[in-house]
């Protein structure tokens, strides 16, 4: 195990590298990640457990593919927010059902105004319209300008990829 | 874009139960099933095929690069239509980019880098300016907002 207080070592790493394509579909994925490993099956768990704890791992499950489930309309709605507000006004953005990532982010001028970020996931694009006017309500006045990105391509979709 | 696919009763029951909470006990695909009234055997079968048919795009732990020292940047290039198809293939060529999206703006192509150390960050931003003649636009995360992050199947 880790030093306390760190959060991660050299067989963390090679956990992460073995699972950053997936978990074995099979009966006991643990026990396999232990024998590719050569680590008890107790450390595996008790450090995927661990990294689970501290956030190095935000979660372990399924990821659905978007389009598959029908939410082909896919906008990355962005806007212009008075500094002095965005924190407030993101964290509640980011309450928001139909909102699935929420970050602050630099804006780039002269050819980039926008310091928040709300991807929208919604069958339609008229139903992402209707989520962004939603937004546009809460964020109020501090908002000055906004757009959406609507995505037309996945052009890479591979995750995370650590070389071995 | 891919097909919106048909999952029947099963399928939505686990997609809807496993974006999260993946048990690390010693037969977690059987723990799931008795939770869900499945058996094991069909908890591994249905995830199986959903990956096989792109409804899943992963299954597995998701690991937040930061958290250890990494790094992950949204980031976007203007790219002229005529040259579309060649710079999106020398930017999907390297590992670092971990999705790529078209989308209609002027800055047309989002890609997020994800590397072990901040500075890789620096290099693969040089790496596809030097690959596509083209400025990269950064835009790092300044601050996350909670979501809940389940989407309805």
């Amino acid at each position: 195990m880790p030093e306390s207080g760190a959060l991660f070592d050299a067989h963390d790493r090679r956990l992460i590298v073995a699972t950053q394509a997936g978990l074995a579909l099979t009966p006991r994925p643990y026990h396999a990640l232990a024998e590719q490993l050569g680590m008890p099956v107790a450390e595996v768990q008790a450090r995927l457990a661990r990294m689970l704890e501290n956030g190095v791992i935000r979660r372990i499950g399924a990821v659905p593919n978007h389009y598959a489930l029908g939410y082909v309309a896919n906008g990355m709605t962005v806007w212009d927010v008075a500094d002095e507000m965005i924190d407030l006004l993101g964290e509640q953005v980011g309450r928001c059902a139909f909102v699935t990532h929420c970050y602050r982010r630099p804006r780039c001028l002269p050819d980039w105004p926008y310091n928040l970020f709300a991807m929208v996931h919604a069958a339609t694009r008229a139903q992402v319209a209707v989520h962004a006017g939603e937004i546009a309500v809460l964020l109020g006045a501090a908002c000055r300008q906004s757009d959406i990105l609507y995505s037309t391509a996945i052009l890479k979709k591979s995750g995370l990829r650590l070389p071995a | 874009m891919s097909e919106t696919a048909v999952l029947d009763a099963i399928d939505r029951v686990l997609i809807n139960a496993l974006q999260g909470g993946f048990p690390l006990c010693d037969a977690p695909y059987q723990a799931v099933g008795e939770m869900l009234g499945l058996a094991e055997a069909v908890v591994i079968e249905r995830l199986q095929a959903m990956l096989a048919r792109k409804v899943l795009t992963r299954f597995g732990p998701m690991y937040q690069i930061e958290r250890i020292g990494g790094a992950f940047v949204l980031a976007a290039l203007k790219v002229p239509d005529a040259d579309y198809a060649h710079v999106a293939a020398a930017v999907n060529a390297l590992p670092e980019v971990a999705h790529n999206y078209r989308r209609e703006h002027a800055l047309n192509m989002w890609f997020v880098l994800a590397t072990e150390t901040p500075e890789g960050i620096a290099a693969a931003i040089a790496s596809i300016e030097a690959a596509t003649g083209l400025p990269v636009f950064a835009f790092p995360k300044e601050r996350e907002y909670f979501v809940e992050m389940k989407l309805h199947a």
